[in-house]
C-alpha cells in the first residue's frame, strides 16, 4: 500500500535515485577499489579517472584523446561521463549539488564559462592543481584564460580547454535552392551587419517554403550579446562587482531587441538550443543558419549527422567577432585520485590534445601554443565542405577578449534564455517581454 | 488474524514452569514482542517519513542559501510563496493537469474493470496485458510520447493536420501541453486502476446479481445500482490514491521537456514538485523549497478531502 500510496512521488525520487546510483556504481568501479592500495604502487589494477563533460553534438571533442591516452596507459584509464547536453539546467545545478556533498562529482569535470564565476567563489571545492606542479603550464594560455582557472585566495584549479570566437554556419544547399550564393566568401559578403542578414533571410524564406532562416532566438541573441559585451566593457548580466546590470548593460537591451525583431519578422524556426528538437531540426533542415562559435561546429556536425556532409558550410558573422563560451577543466577536491586527474587534465589542455580536438572537431583551442601550431592554423573541416576552420578562427583567437560573467551568471542566463525564448514560441507577448526578462533576471539572481 | 494467534501462544508459554532468572525474558516475549515485531515499519517510517517531515519544516522557517547562510526568517518563505507567481502558475499547472488526467481515468478504469469482469477466452492474459504500460519504463513512455507530441514531424500533429487542424507547439502552448502529459498518466495509470477495481468487483456477491437478474434488472441497471455503490469503498481508495499520484506529478511533465524542471519556456506545464525541486536543487534556496513542499501537502490534504466527500457521495443513499 504505501508503493502505491506515493506513486509520482515514488516515480520521482526513482528517477534521482536512478541518476544518483548511477554515478554512485561508477564511482565504485572506479574510485573506492582502488582506494584502499596506494596510488603509485604499480601492481594494482589501473586508476580509472572519470571526466565529466556537457554539451551538445560532439561537446568537448575528447573521443579521440582519451581512446589515444588509454592506449598508451594501462595504469590509469579515463572514462569520459557525458552527463547531458544543457549545462544551466542540468549539468551545473546537479555538479553543485555533488560539489557541496561531497560526494558523485567525477575525478575532472568541465566547467563552462557561465560556472566559473560560482566555481571561482568556492576553493573549497577544487584540489590545487599547483601542488602537482602545474603552475608550470601558466605559460602555455592567454592571461585571462589562465587568471579564471585561478581563485581569488589564489589556489589553481582549472585549466583552459576551448575558447569561443564566432562564426555563423549556413546550408550551403539551401542556399543555391533560394538562388543565393553559396560559396563562404560570397555569402560572407551578403551579410556586413545583422540588418543585412535578416533582409537577406527574408528573400531566403521566400523561396523556400519548409525551412527558417535561423533556429530560434536563443543562439543569435548570445552571438549578438557577445559582440555586444566587447563594446559595453566585456560585461554582460553582472558588473565586475558581481551588481546585477541587465537593465542598464545596453548590451543586453540591444541583444535583446535584434532577438525580438528576428521572432517578429519570422525568420526563426523557434527552437529552443541544445534540446532534442532542435538536434532534430538541424538533421531535417528545419533552418538555414545557426550562429557558431567555434565548439558548436562539433554540434552541428554530430546533430545533422552523416546525410549532412557537404551540405553546411562556415561563413564569417555579421557585426564582427565575439567570445561567446569555452570551458575549464578542473579536478574536485573529493576526487581520490587527485595525482592523476591532474595528470589526466593536463593532457588534455596540451598544446597537442587540443590542436587534434580542434583539426578532429572544431572546438578553438585556448591553448597559445595549440593556436600557431600550423596544423591548427591550416586545418580545414572536412563536414563544412573544407571550410578553412583555421583561417576563420584560429587568426582571431589571440584577439579575443574575456568576457566578465558573474557568480550566478548560470541561473540569470537560464531565466533571460527562457523569456527570449518565450517570446519566440508565443508565451510571452513582444511588447511585455523586455519587463519581464528584467524582472525574471532579478529573481533568478536574489 | 496474527493479533489473536500471538496471545495464545504466550499463554502456552506461560503454563510451562520456568526458572526465575527466566522471567525478564518471559515478560518480554508478552509485553515486548508484539512491539518489536512491528517496529521495523515504524523505525523506517520515522527515518524516511517522519523524521525529512520534521527537517523540512524546520528548514522552511529558515533562509538556506547555497552560499551557506542560514537566517531564521519564520514565515517568511510561506508569505512570499504565496505572492509568488511563478507558484501559483505551478499549483494552476498541477490541478489542471490532475483533473485532465484523473476524470477520464476513472471513468475509462471502471469500464474497463467492468468489462474485464465477465467470462471471455484468454481472460487472464488479457487482465495482465493491461498492466503492461505500468510496468513500461517511464523514461521510454516518455521517449515514445515525445515523439508523438513533437511540434514538428510528430504523429499527433501529423493527424491533427490531415484533418484540417492546425498544429500545436506542444511544449509552449499550456492547454495542449497538459493534455499530452495527461495523456501519459493516463497510459500509464488506467490499467492499473482498471484491476483494482477488477479486484473490488470481484468482491461483490454472485446473487446480488442474480437476484437483480430475477427481478428482470438490465446489465446497465445492475452496473450502476449494484456494482457502483458496492465498489464504494475500493473507489475511495483509488480516487484517494490518484490524488497523491497526480498532485506530486513529476516524472512525465519532466521527462517531456527532456529531463527539465523548468516545464516549458515559462512553466506552461511546471508542477508544484517541478517547482520545488527547481527551487531546492537548481536555485538551492532549500528553505523556500521546503515552505513549498508544506504547501503542497497542504494541497493534498485539501483534494483528498474534496474527493473523499465526493465518492461518498456516490451510489446515494446513507
Amino acid at each position: 500500500m504505501m508503493i502505491s500510496k506515493r506513486r509520482g512521488g515514488l516515480v520521482a525520487a526513482s528517477v534521482l535515485a536512478a541518476a544518483a546510483l548511477t554515478v554512485a556504481s561508477c564511482s565504485s568501479g572506479g574510485g573506492t577499489s582502488q582506494s584502499s592500495a596506494p596510488a603509485s604502487s604499480g601492481a594494482a589494477e589501473p586508476v580509472t579517472i572519470r571526466v565529466q563533460t556537457f554539451g551538445g553534438g560532439t561537446n568537448f571533442g575528447y573521443k579521440n584523446a582519451i581512446e589515444k591516452w588509454n592506449a598508451e596507459h594501462k595504469d590509469i584509464q579515463i572514462k569520459e561521463e557525458h552527463l547531458t547536453d544543457q549545462f544551466e539546467q542540468q549539468y551545473w545545478p546537479q555538479m553543485i549539488q555533488w560539489l557541496t556533498s561531497g560526494t558523485g562529482a567525477g575525478d575532472v569535470v568541465g566547467i563552462d564559462e557561465g560556472g566559473m564565476g560560482l566555481a571561482k567563489a568556492h576553493p573549497e571545492w577544487w584540489a590545487d592543481l599547483k601542488e602537482f606542479g602545474l603552475e608550470s603550464r601558466k605559460a602555455d594560455f592567454p592571461a585571462w584564460k589562465w587568471e579564471n582557472g585561478v581563485s581569488a585566495d589564489g589556489k589553481l584549479f582549472g585549466l583552459g580547454t576551448d575558447i569561443g570566437g564566432m562564426s555563423l554556419c549556413y546550408r550551403a544547399d539551401l542556399f543555391k535552392q533560394a538562388g543565393l550564393p553559396s560559396e563562404r566568401d560570397k555569402v560572407s559578403a551578403l551579410w556586413p551587419t545583422w540588418d543585412d542578414f535578416m533582409k537577406v533571410g527574408q528573400q531566403f524564406q521566400g523561396k523556400v517554403k519548409d525551412t527558417k532562416w535561423a533556429d530560434g532566438t536563443n543562439t543569435l541573441y548570445q552571438v549578438y550579446l557577445y559582440q555586444e559585451a566587447a563594446k559595453n566593457g566585456n560585461v554582460t548580466y553582472f558588473d565586475q562587482q558581481n551588481n546585477l546590470i541587465v537593465d542598464k548593460n545596453p548590451a543586453v537591451k540591444n541583444a535583446f531587441d535584434f532577438a525580438s525583431k528576428m521572432s517578429q519578422q519570422g525568420l526563426t524556426a523557434k527552437l529552443r538550443n541544445f534540446t532534442e528538437e532542435w538536434a532534430a531540426g538541424t538533421q531535417k533542415g528545419a533552418f538555414a543558419t545557426v550562429g557558431c562559435p567555434s565548439w558548436m561546429l562539433g554540434v552541428v556536425s554530430d546533430n545533422a549527422g552523416d546525410g549532412g556532409k557537404g551540405k553546411w558550410d562556415v561563413a564569417s558573422v555579421p557585426g564582427g567577432g565575439g567570445n561567446w563560451g569555452g570551458s575549464w577543466l578542473a579536478v574536485p577536491k573529493q576526487s581520490k585520485h587527485p595525482k592523476e586527474a591532474a595528470m589526466v587534465a593536463d593532457y588534455l589542455t596540451q598544446a597537442q590534445t587540443e590542436a587534434s580536438i580542434f583539426t578532429d572537431f572544431g572546438n578553438m583551442p585556448s591553448n597559445t601554443k595549440a593556436q600557431q601550431d600550423p596544423a591548427v592554423q591550416g586545418a580545414k573541416n572536412e563536414f563544412f565542405n573544407d571550410a578553412p576552420i583555421g583561417e576563420i578562427f584560429a587568426k582571431s583567437a589571440s584577439s579575443l577578449q574575456p568576457v566578465f560573467l558573474g557568480v550566478k551568471h548560470a541561473q540569470v542566463k537560464n531565466a533571460i534564455e527562457s523569456v527570449v525564448q518565450g517570446m519566440d514560441d508565443g508565451s510571452v507577448a513582444y511588447d511585455k517581454a523586455w519587463q519581464q526578462l528584467v524582472d525574471d533576471a532579478v529573481k533568478a539572481a536574489g | 488474524m496474527s493479533l489473536d494467534t500471538l496471545p495464545r501462544a504466550t499463554r502456552s508459554n506461560h503454563r510451562r514452569v520456568r526458572p526465575p532468572g527466566r522471567r525478564w525474558a518471559s515478560r518480554f516475549d508478552v509485553k515486548g514482542m508484539p512491539y518489536a515485531l512491528v517496529s521495523p515499519y515504524f523505525l523506517l517510517f520515522a527515518a524516511f517519513g517522519l523524521f525529512p517531515l520534521a527537517f523540512t519544516l524546520y528548514y522552511s522557517l529558515y533562509d538556506y542559501d547555497l552560499a551557506g547562510t542560514t537566517e531564521w526568517i519564520g514565515l517568511g518563505n510561506y508569505t512570499a510563496l504565496l505572492g509568488d507567481d511563478a507558484f501559483w502558475r505551478a499549483v494552476i499547472n498541477t490541478v489542471g493537469m490532475f483533473l485532465l488526467a484523473t476524470v477520464p481515468q476513472m471513468l475509462l478504469a471502471l469500464f474497463l474493470a467492468n468489462a474485464l469482469n465477465k467470462r471471455f477466452r484468454f481472460r487472464l492474459a488479457i487482465r495482465m496485458s493491461v498492466l503492461l504500460p505500468l510496468v513500461t519504463s517511464v523514461v521510454a513512455v516518455a521517449v515514445v510520447f515525445t515523439q508523438l507530441f513533437a511540434r514538428d514531424w510528430g504523429l499527433i500533429n501529423w493527424i491533427l493536420g490531415s484533418v484540417g487542424v492546425d498544429p500545436f507547439n506542444w511544449r509552449a502552448e499550456r492547454i495542449p501541453s497538459w493534455i499530452a502529459i495527461a495523456t501519459m498518466v493516463d497510459w500509464r495509470w488506467t490499467g492499473y486502476n482498471a484491476i483494482i477495481f477488477l479486484a473490488g468487483m470481484q468482491t461483490i456477491p454472485r446473487d446480488l446479481y442474480e437476484a437483480a437478474a430475477i427481478d428482470g434488472a438490465s446489465r446497465r441497471r445492475q452496473f450502476w445500482q449494484i456494482t457502483l455503490p458496492m465498489l464504494r469503498p475500493t473507489m475511495i481508495f483509488v480516487v484517494l490514491n490518484s490524488t497523491i499520484g497526480g498532485l506530486t506529478l513529476f516524472s512525465e511533465p519532466t521527462t517531456f521537456y527532456g529531463g527539465n524542471v523548468d516545464g516549458g519556456s515559462q512553466g506552461q506545464f511546471q508542477t508544484v514538485a517541478m517547482f520545488i525541486v527547481k527551487e531546492g536543487f537548481r536555485e538551492f534556496d532549500y528553505g523556500y523549497a521546503a515552505a513549498a513542499a508544506w504547501l503542497l501537502f497542504l494541497l493534498i490534504l485539501i483534494g483528498a478531502a474534496i474527493n473523499f466527500l465526493f465518492v461518498r457521495r456516490i451510489g446515494g443513499t446513507k
